[in-house]
């Protein structure tokens, strides 16, 4: 990577997470939001922990894993909404008349996005911890989590961008969320697979990529050590990740044709 | 012009606007059917925790939640509604068109009723198809509608109450947050018993427990508690309603 490439990089993805940090309601709701979820689903459904065949008997501990895939869901929201006001602006198109490279800006984006996925994960681990989760795998764990959840507000954010790029409008990104919030809630997300008694919704849940990405970081804080659900997690967090900068890849050049 | 003709002007245009554009239309419809797919669905298992003693089966027991979400929703959607107009201009020359002002919020509330009243018909019609278990009878059922009827005009009361101070559609998440919240701080997965600590502390101070409760105990046929959810429903309508005078008188000061 040359010095310049590196230095554009920077200078955007800079860009990238003050303009969030200058927004507040795109710093708090994305940390908030997902915690109140927590805290009254773990009060809520508590009770479910007495259920036969129930992994653990904190439900806090169970439901801790889905903060960090709604925080990746509006890592999507604030990615795509932020690019999509940038072409709105026309900053896209001053930028393209710059020597700047256009894998820059996606990087610079997705650096923003991986800061902010950082911030969170920690925030949400610290709150887990403070009301008495211990992680099974300890801190080799936590640390795996940290990762996990780089790579997946990292391929979420890129899906964000391409929907930007794509369409160059923020209401169209938007309009994204409910999408997504479907695929959060008909997964595992709030019962083991195995636990869930309608047919239809545990073969949802079965073909739901989200259930394995949410299983993945659960088996971390309450399993130990499961090689098959950290696999799976982490192949679809990387496929979708990869699937989603190649199509944003091919959109923002699209996008940054220069006549 | 009477307070009646103003209203009917006003919940006219409300649902004009609401049924001619999806946009405004189909979240309303959407939301409710997800979170009972969602809840009735994927959570069906909860009917097997110990003490879970509801006699209508896990699908009757969501239903009654995510018909009362539904209506409070219904109310808040509305108050979205009222703050566009008042970012458009639109609510500030209604202001000075109309003579009896208390008819804008009657109008308003009129038309959330008519709104909600279709969403409860389509939720009611999938749960039915997704075999709900129904044990009340015909009073007892209009009972709930009646519950629900109350939850949304309190909801809508709330937010325009809150639409009317602040006159901007960023007053979004202050109309939406406290009444998602006070639908969740009450009984949603499990009944009263089941929760423990500081859920259970909040949710028995939580007047929409009681509506709840008494809700799905009309919906199996064994009512309890109709009483006091029905005192709690209309004084929850009658603060809201000084609340939502409070707040057209705001909006008539602020010009």
């Amino acid at each position: 990577m040359s010095h310049a490439f590196a230095d554009q990089v920077f200078l955007l993805a800079r860009r990238s997470v003050v303009r969030t940090l200058r927004q507040p309601a795109n710093v708090v709701f994305p940390l908030a939001f997902p915690l109140l979820l927590l805290a009254v689903n773990a009060g809520g459904l508590d009770a479910a922990t007495r259920l036969d065949g129930f992994p653990t008997d904190s439900f806090v501990a169970f439901a801790l894993a889905i903060p960090f895939i709604q925080g990746a869901l509006f890592a999507t929201m604030n990615t795509g909404t932020d690019l999509a006001r940038d072409i709105q602006t026309g900053f896209l198109n001053r930028l393209a008349l710059t020597p700047m490279r256009g894998v820059a800006l996606l990087a610079g984006q997705l650096g923003g996005v991986v800061t902010m996925a950082l911030i969170q994960a920690a925030v949400y681990l610290a709150v887990g911890l403070a009301v008495g989760v211990e992680p099974a795998t300890g801190l080799p764990g936590v640390l795996v989590i940290f990762a996990f959840a780089v790579l997946i507000a990292f391929g979420f954010g890129a899906l964000g961008a391409f929907a930007a790029l794509r369409t160059g409008s923020g209401e169209a990104v938007q309009s994204l969320f409910p999408v997504f919030f479907v695929f959060l809630f008909i997964s595992s997300m709030n019962m083991p697979r195995n636990l869930i008694d309608v047919d239809w919704f545990r073969y949802a849940a079965t073909v739901n990529p989200v259930s394995y990405l949410i299983e993945a970081v659960r088996s971390l804080i309450i399993t130990g050590w499961d090689s098959q659900a950290l696999a799976l997690g982490f192949a679809i967090a990387a496929t979708i990740a990869a699937v989603a900068v190649a199509l944003a890849g091919l959109a923002l050049r699209t996008r940054l044709t220069r006549a | 012009m009477s307070t009646i003709a103003v209203a009917r002007g006003v919940s006219w245009r409300m649902l004009h606007n609401v049924f001619t554009n999806p946009s405004l239309l189909i979240p309303g419809l959407a939301f409710p059917l997800f979170f009972f797919v969602a809840f009735a669905g994927g959570l069906s298992r909860l009917q097997h925790v110990p003490g879970f003693d509801f006699p209508g089966g896990y699908t009757a027991f969501q239903f009654v939640f995510v018909l009362l979400q539904s209506a409070a929703f219904g109310g808040v959607f509305t108050g979205f509604g009222i703050a566009r107009d008042f970012e458009t201009g639109f609510a500030r020359r209604l202001l000075l068109a109309a003579p009896q002002r208390s008819g804008i919020v009657l109008g308003y509330a009129a038309a959330a009723l008519v709104r909600w009243a279709l969403t409860a018909i389509v939720v009611t019609t999938v749960a039915l198809i997704a075999g709900m278990e129904v044990g009340g009878s015909g009073i007892d059922l209009v009972g709930l509608y009646t519950l629900a009827v109350f939850v949304n005009l309190a909801g809508l009361l709330w937010a325009s109450g809150v639409a009317m101070r602040l006159r901007t559609m960023q007053a979004g998440p202050v109309m939406q947050m406290p009444v998602f919240l006070v639908l969740f701080f009450a009984p949603v997965y499990v009944p009263l018993s089941l929760l423990e600590g500081w859920i259970h502390a909040a949710a028995t101070v939580n007047p929409l427990t009681r509506v709840l409760e008494a809700g799905r105990s009309l919906l199996a046929g064994s009512p309890a508690e109709v009483a006091a959810a029905f005192a709690i429903g209309l004084a929850l309508v009658a603060l809201f309603s000084l609340w939502a005078l409070r707040g057209l008188r705001s909006a008539e000061a602020a010009g």
